[in-house]
Parts: C-alpha cells; structure tokens; sequence
C-alpha cells in the first residue's frame, strides 16, 4: 500500500468512525429519554419528526443559539478548556476500537479500525483516565461551591474505580496473552460444546465482567453513582455553571465515555463481533459489524435501564464499596485466573 | 523524516510546559503544565518505540498522580504564590554552577560521541511481555523489594495521617 492510499483510507476511516460515534451519542440521548419515559409510563419525546426521531438535531440546534453564558466569577481559560478537555479525550479513545474484521473494497483492503495498536486496552485506558481533568477542571474554574464539590466527587470516583475497573481486565489480558484488543477478540471466536460461545464471560471471566460493568457505571458518572452531579444536592455538579454549548460538550463527553465503555465490554467479555454467521457473501461480509453493534446497543439500553431502576449511593457506601469489596473481588480473580493459565500450561487438556 | 519531525515537536511542547510550570503563579496552571509535560514525554516513549512505558506513564503518572496533586491543589485552594527576589547567594553560585554542569555534560558527550551508539527511533524494545519477564523474572528479588517499600511507605503515611488518641484506640470498633 502506497503512503497516498494509506493516508486516504485513514482519513475514510477517521471521519466515518468519528460521525458514526457522534451520531450514536445523539442518538442515545432519544434512547435514554425515550426509555426512561416507557419506565416511567411517559411517552418522551414524539412531535419532532416520527417517534421524536429529529428531536436530538433540534437539541443541537438549540444548544448552538442559545446565549453562552460566562459568569464574573471563574477562571476564564480553564473555565473554556474543561469542556474542550472532556470532549477531545471522549471521542479520541474510540481511534483504537475495532468493530470488525478486514474487508476488501475493490483492491484495497483494511481492518475495521481508525488503528490497530499492540497495546490497543491500555490505551483507551490511558485515554480515559486523562478524561478527569475535564470534570475536575470545570468543578473547581467555576469558582461555585456546587461545581468544586461535584468535581472533587467526581475525580475521587473516577480514580478510585479506575482501579478495580483496570484489575478487573487482567484476567482478559491473561487468557489472550496479549494487549491488542484485535487479538483479545479473536481469542474469543469458536464454541463449546456446540452451542455456548466461547467468548469471556462465558469462559471464567463472569465475575470479572460484572466488576468490569460496574466500575464502568462509576467511571462514567451514570447512575447508580451519579454523585458529581446528584442533583438533589448539588444542582448539577461539576457543569452547575455552564450554558449552551459548553454544557452539551459535557453531555456529549458523558455520552461518548458510555459508548467507548460499552465497545470495550463488547470486546472484552462478549466477543466482539463473533456470532452467527450465514446468508450470501455480501451479507457475511456485514454480520460482523452487525453483531458489534448490536451488542454495544444492549450495553447502551442496560445503560439506561440501570439508571431508571436504582436509586443513587451514599458517598460513604460508594467508597466502602470500590474499595472494600469490588478491589479484592478484582485481585482475587486474578489470582484465580493466573492460576488456571498456569495449570493449564502445566498439564495440557485438564482444564 | 515524520518521526523525527514529532519527536522534536513534543521534545519542544515538553520543554516549554517545563519552563511553564517555573514561570506561572498559580500553582494550578503549574500542575496542569506538569501533566503536559509527562504527557509529551510519553509520547516520545511511543515515538522510540517503548509503547508499554508510554501507556503506562499517562495512566499513573498524569492521570492519577497528577490527578491527586490537582485535588489537593483544589480542596486547599491556594491562591497566587508570593514572589520574592530570589536570594543574591544562588544568583552568584547558581547561574555559573549550572552553565559549567551544562557545559561538562555537553563537553563529554561531544568528546565521546565515537564511542556511543545513537538510538535510533522505534527501535528500542519494550513489548510488554519483554518487561514482564525482566520484572518477574530477571529482577523479581529488586522488584519484590521495591513492592515492600511502598507498602512501608503507605502504612507510613496512614500512621502519619491518622490521629494520635486513634492509634492509641487501636481499629475503631463500630467500622
């Protein structure tokens, strides 16, 4: 492949994933109303376009007209980067998601990926753990009591189950043996016993995926531990003074973290985009992507449902939780995992 | 060319967050410079090709060390730092201290640059398995040590931290 092609598929490929992802965060703003207004026995949004399709394109339009507010009192250039920060370090960690196998359009060729890196898993994590800043950044430049708490909450969250959350992936590197998210997914191709696929959750990675998951609810802020912006304490946290189109760039950050979150559960513990593959060639070649996206769908709808069945932590009970009882959980199963891998490698065909 | 092109362009983002952080009076700004300087400088681990130390910087160094020192920055609010002058000893002795430290260093490197080999970029070796047998392997006894200290460290700064009649009281018996 010559350096031109490279760099016009590359581009192809950037400014797809990229307007796919940020078509999918508007989109799961209509999920999450629509859903929570089915929980709540409600309708939702429904006069914009059929079933209140148009209404995320009229949110944006509105967050763009409406005035910006900047108050008196904060620290103007970090007040402005906050958002800037949430939102670049939100949509770059999808650069490293593959969503498929390689293809082959005319005589070119390519994996579905902006970029394959051996240590794809440790980037995204590395990614996200600089998306703090966002949060904290605007929690204490609005110089407002509400703000500086919801962003002190939110750093502390952030960090404390980042931990259990980064242990909790472990026993998937070991069983893979390798950081290339690529390689972790076709770990996980084939089936048992006929039927039961063979992806990660299914094959001793259970309990690590249910830390995976709810590490993941901490890590991006959603309820059950919405605590940097509990409303019914803190007005709304971190982005208590923000406006217009600062305030969605903290909406999209939030949603697009919910994306790369569920792409990565996807990978890790449910197979990518591994399942039932049949019909004719052309078909076959979409399945795959199919399979991903459907998969990160049901993250997404879990998402939701999640946040309109449970009531929100206690800032105590969130802590005594990550620390107390998710972390040891995490080391346990790593534990357990490498000693499986070990006893496997020791006498093949045991285990 | 492209690599070396980027290796300079973070080499001079590094150095001038660096300077940033001496220069700025608001310890804030000072700590943000401070992320971008570890994160420029992992970007030039990744440009050498050491992928493992590069990811691995920018998650426990700027984002969780730097981090910490940002919610203490915050939760003490501290404002603007004072300025003073500077004292007259370290202007005398500093300034020439440094420019002959600088000027030895330079010196020897100069003298000795037929002997030593250049790095070139992306070729060092750092895969992740290759620092996994070197740490649980080759240096597993230093590795393990060093596992100790920080723990010691840690109950360290727990005793420190806590207060006096608490320790005294022994665990407290309704947590």
């Amino acid at each position: 492949m010559s350096i031109t092609t490279f760099v016009i598929i590359s581009i192809i490929k950037s400014v797809a994933v990229v307007g796919i992802l940020l078509t999918a965060v508007a989109y799961s703003v209509w999920l999450e109303r629509k859903v929570s207004a089915r929980i709540q026995n409600r309708w939702g949004p429904t006069r914009v376009g059929p079933f209140g399709l148009l209404q995320p394109l009229a949110d944006g339009v509105k967050f763009i007209f409406k005035e910006d507010l900047t108050q008196p009192h904060v620290y103007k250039p970090l007040y402005i980067a906050a958002p800037i920060i949430a939102v670049v370090f939100a949509i770059t960690s999808i650069s490293v998601i593959p969503f498929g196998t390689w293809v082959n359009v005319g005589h070119w060729g390519t994996y579905l990926q902006i970029t394959d890196l051996n240590i794809g898993l440790l980037v995204v994590l590395g990614i996200t753990s600089m998306g703090v800043y966002g949060v904290a950044l605007a929690g204490w430049s609005s110089n407002s009591k509400y703000s500086l708490l919801g962003g002190l909450r939110a750093s502390a969250q952030m960090i404390s189950y980042e931990v259990s959350l980064g242990l909790s992936l472990v026993g998937v590197v070991i069983m893979a043996g390798s950081l290339s998210l690529r390689d972790i997914v076709d770990a996980q191709g084939g089936v048992f016993w006929h039927f039961i696929p063979r992806w990660n959750i299914f094959h001793g990675q259970t309990l690590a995926f249910f830390i995976y998951m709810i590490s993941a609810y901490a890590e991006t802020n959603r309820t059950p531990f919405d605590l940097p912006e509990a409303e019914s304490e803190l007005v709304a946290g971190y982005h208590t003074e923000y406006s217009a189109m600062k305030f969605a760039m903290f909406f999209m950050a939030e949603y697009a973290n919910m994306v790369t979150v569920a792409c990565l559960a996807t990978l890790l513990f449910l197979g990518g985009w591994h399942g039932p593959i049949f019909g004719p060639p052309i078909l076959q070649a979409v399945m795959p992507v199919f399979w991903f996206c459907l998969k990160v769908f049901f993250f997404m709808f879990l998402y939701v449902w999640v946040r309109w069945t449970l009531p929100r932590f206690r800032y105590d009970q969130l802590m005594a939780f990550g620390w107390k009882f998710l972390l040891p959980l995490a080391i346990a199963n790593i534990v357990v995992t490498a000693l499986a891998v070990a006893l496997r490698a020791q006498y093949p065909g045991t285990f | 060319m492209l690599h070396l092109i980027l290796f300079l362009f973070f080499g001079a983002i590094c150095v001038a967050g660096a300077v940033n952080l001496l220069v700025q009076s608001h310890p804030i700004n000072s700590a943000l410079s401070l992320v971008v300087v570890m994160a420029s400088l992992a970007a030039e681990y990744l440009l050498l090709g050491a992928e493992f130390v590069a990811a691995v910087q920018v998650i426990v160094y700027a984002g969780a060390i730097m981090v910490l020192f940002l919610i203490t920055i915050m939760l003490l609010n501290a404002g603007k730092e004072e300025r003073t002058k500077g004292s007259r000893v370290a202007t005398l002795l500093g300034v020439p201290g440094v420019t002959i430290g600088a000027v030895l260093v330079a010196w020897t490197l100069l003298g000795r640059s037929s002997t030593t080999r250049s790095v070139s970029i992306g070729a060092l070796w750092g895969a992740p398995k290759d620092i996994a047998r070197l740490l649980f392997h080759d240096f597993l006894l230093p590795f393990e040590i060093t596992s100790v200290l920080i723990l010691i460290a840690i109950m360290g700064a727990v005793v420190l931290a806590s207060k006096p009649e608490a320790v005294a009281r022994g665990p407290r018996k309704d947590a």
